[in-house]
């Protein structure tokens, strides 16, 4: 192999259970988003941007739709002679009989130190799949180059009363950091780390090798950046300014996606600088018919709406047939929804069916009796390949999984905060 | 059975589009808000098992060729197979532009040399269509063919086509270029099937002794000694490369039902290239009615029966009645567009309008103009 100068490594292999039960079949990264992008298109396509063509992407849960969406790289321009994109899943090492799992977020790298080794960089760029934005690594290189550092690590400026929820970075006056306190009680700084660091790679493989003994389940913000910065090395805080959203919670991610409608939106996909690519194979025209009514919504290729829509995401390939009315809803890829259904603040995963005149998110708000920390704030989440039958009415914070029959909604009904979990047949 | 594919994109179709194929070879037109013309045929071909196709142009093919930069999205670029746009070209005798669809495969005759599949597909670039070519080489491998003539049984417009006259075993008996008089329905829709041996053997006999046309000169001018058969086309054809009109319907076609089902709904898909664009936002002032909207555009007025490609940007209060607008419009506030062709990059600034006759007599606005 031709060396690099930085190499990427995306940690792609984390479920995001807070997600629930959009997660359940799929890794976080490969979780849709904006209608026709997975969560993993805005690193990848940050990298490309950027002109980091050497990603390895560290897959462990559910990775089969996120292998399938990767593919050989085409999409990001990543399937390269030298370089490019390569999976790395957990596996038998030689001389092994055992596998092992990825342990932590270090500890993933560890295991994929050949795979660094053969592109001899002099820099890693480690990031995770999990958060929306656009950023140019090629200048937090820069600043890490100017700043010799042995690590640089991306922060946003949060909130003071807000710092407390993050990893925070104390800095001295030229943010060289002295100290990292993950959520902090009482924060002394809102330098909240994004979950991006540049390492220079000799010092790294240093740190992980080191580490190894001692945690088999190295972490970067737990283990790596408190070893190096005990050990005095030169750690540096790189301001980032500009959207960033972790969409880890069912409201976060309904609400960044919301954020994509605004007039003036504050994260812009419409325009031709810093474009962000993902995998669609079908490139198909886009019908709103006669008597439809489509407003303050994006709507993706392929999808036929004849119904009402309102701020609302209707991904590609979604039917809203006659007399539906979509509002404050996600509704993703090839999903159907039938004459006279009523969807309100519902998040509808791919190759759903909702039968005619079914109505979903009506009622009270009452938090999920089973999961009442993740669906809690009146969003009804419905799985991937789930049916919901004819004429049924589906409450608040409600959960939806699998072909349900009606005999799963007692009076035709699902009230607030109830879950029902039925087999998946794939359509 | 394994064949090699022809495409062919030489032209302009003579004028017949005005300004639409003044900088572009029709087969570059683009077509229902995402595709151009020529990922038809491309995607058939690699939809029927064709890996290695050529296509063949001359006129303006700039565009032709920035759309086929990549092989890749119709699955050709392979070891086995791939792309090959081949064009007119100079050596130490001279050089000449292609005299016709025989001479211009004449001229590039090492392409069939290079080959060792026994058939090759010969279609045009500009018609819009799903085909299965397999099941056409199967016909002509079971007629004994000599050459297969693909047609479809129209009602009108027949004069603009070569029209052919038939046994009831499908064998050619006659065959009419752009006859004044039809005698027939079944107008030739521009593919062959022949043999690739056969193919050159024809064109070594007929190319140096200045017979230049495939129709004319092989079709018509051989149909006694050849078997030539006819093979019906049954689903969705229609040509942007006839007219303006022409043009303007197959767009419009593309806000039927049934058509759409046959394109998009129905595998196997047609393939373009991808243009990465973000989903069509339809802003609070937006009323959209029997239309079809590409990604990447941006929607605050009102359109109705319209095909608006990608990244289209229609301001408050602006109205698209009736029209085509190409990729990269931005239509100002309170203009009226009905009746239209905008070509790509059009400027239409605050208030103005464009506003032509009917689908028949549609106005057409030139790339990059500026309405002011």
């Amino acid at each position: 192999m031709r060396r690099k100068e930085m190499v990427a490594m995306l940690l792609a292999g984390g479920q995001g259970s807070r997600l629930g039960i959009l997660t359940r079949n799929i890794a976080k990264p490969a979780v849709t988003f904006g209608g026709e992008y997975r969560i993993i298109d805005f690193p990848l396509s940050n990298c490309i941007n950027s002109g980091v063509d050497t990603v390895g992407v560290l897959t462990q849960y559910q990775p089969l739709r996120l292998n399938q969406h990767i593919g050989i790289g085409i999409p990001w321009d990543l399937d390269k002679k030298n370089g490019g994109v390569t999976i790395l899943a957990p596996h038998v090492k030689g001389g092994g009989e055992e596998g092992e799992w990825f342990m932590g977020t270090a500890n993933a790298i560890y295991q994929n130190m050949d795979f660094m080794d053969s592109y001899n960089p002099e820099y890693v760029l480690i990031l995770s799949g999990d958060h929306i934005y656009k950023m140019d690594y090629a200048q937090m290189l820069d600043f890490h180059k100017k700043k010799n550092a042995a690590a640089t690590i991306a922060v946003l400026e949060v909130p003071m009363e807000e710092a407390s929820r993050f990893g925070i970075m104390n800095t001295e006056g030229d943010d060289r950091i002295y100290e990292f306190e993950e959520k902090p009680k009482e924060p002394k700084s809102n330098l909240a780390s994004m979950g991006i660091y540049i390492f220079t790679w000799s010092r790294l493989k240093e740190a992980l090798v080191e580490d190894s003994k001692i945690h088999p389940d190295s972490d970067f913000g737990k283990h790596i950046i408190p070893r190096m910065l005990e050990e005095g090395q030169s750690l540096y805080a790189y301001r980032f300014h500009g959207y960033w959203k972790d969409v880890g919670t069912i409201e976060s991610y309904w609400q960044a996606n919301m954020d994509l409608i605004k007039p003036l939106p504050e994260f812009n996909l419409y325009e031709d600088f810093w474009k962000i690519y993902t995998n669609n194979d079908r490139q198909n025209p886009q019908y709103t018919a006669p008597g439809a009514v489509v407003k303050e919504s994006l709507a993706c290729e392929g999808s036929e709406i004849y119904g009402t829509v309102k701020h609302s995401i209707i991904g590609p390939g979604v039917v809203v047939k006659k007399g539906a009315v979509i509002e404050d809803s996600i509704i993703m890829a090839d999903t159907a929804i039938e004459e006279d259904v009523k969807i309100y603040r519902t998040i509808i995963d791919e190759n759903c069916a909702i039968g005619a005149g079914a109505s979903i998110g009506v009622g009270e708000d009452i938090p999920n009796e089973t999961k009442p920390k993740i669906y809690n704030t009146g969003i009804t989440v419905i799985g991937t390949h789930s049916v919901v039958p004819a004429g049924v009415s589906v409450g608040k914070n409600c959960v939806i999984y699998g072909k349900t029959e009606i005999e799963d909604y007692p009076d035709g009904r699902l009230e607030s905060g109830k879950t029902v979990m039925r087999e998946v047949f794939e359509r | 059975m394994r064949a090699v594919g022809i495409i062919l994109a030489g032209g302009n179709n003579e004028g017949r589009l005005g300004t639409l194929t003044q900088k572009r070879a029709a087969a570059a037109l683009p077509v229902g808000s995402c595709y151009r013309a020529i990922d038809f045929a491309l995607s058939n071909m690699s939809n029927s098992g064709i890996s290695k196709v050529a296509v063949l142009t001359q006129y303006n093919s700039r565009s032709l060729r920035d759309h086929l930069s990549s092989s890749k999205w119709w699955d050709f670029g392979r070891k086995q197979g791939g792309l090959f746009v081949l064009t007119p070209y100079t050596t130490n005798e001279g050089s000449s532009w292609f005299r016709g669809t025989a001479d211009a495969i004449y001229q590039n005759m090492s392409y069939l040399y290079n080959s060792n599949e026994p058939y090759v597909v010969i279609a045009s670039g500009d018609a819009v269509y799903k085909g299965d070519f397999r099941k056409v080489i199967a016909y002509h491998v079971e007629k004994g063919a000599d050459i297969t003539v693909v047609y479809k049984n129209m009602e009108n417009n027949l004069s603009s086509f070569g029209i052919l006259e038939m046994d009831e075993d499908h064998r050619l008996t006659g065959f009419e270029e752009k006859p004044e008089h039809p005698r027939a329905h079944a107008a030739s829709i521009g593919i062959y099937v022949i043999g690739r041996q056969l193919l050159i053997d024809l064109l070594q006999k007929m190319v140096p002794n200045g017979k230049y046309s495939l129709v004319k000169d092989i079709i018509i001018g051989m149909r006694d000694e050849l078997k030539i058969y006819g093979y019906e086309c049954t689903g969705y054809w229609s040509t942007v490369g006839r007219g303006i009109d022409a043009y303007f319907a197959t767009n419009m076609d593309f806000l039927k039902k049934e058509v759409r089902d046959e394109f998009i709904n129905q595998w196997p898909y047609i393939a373009t290239k991808p243009k990465d664009e973000p989903p069509a936002k339809y802003n609070a002032g937006a009323s959209v009615s029997d239309s079809i909207i590409g990604s990447g555009s941006i929607i605050n007025g009102t359109i109705n029966h319209s095909v608006v490609f990608r990244k289209v940007y229609i301001s408050e209060d602006a109205v698209a009645e009736n029209s085509i607008l190409m990729e990269g419009c931005r239509i100002g506030k309170g203009c009226v567009i009905r009746n239209a062709i905008l070509d790509k990059y059009v400027k239409v600034l605050d208030g103005k309008s464009v506003i032509g006759e009917s689908s028949q007599n549609p106005v057409v606005i030139e790339k990059e103009a500026t309405i002011d």
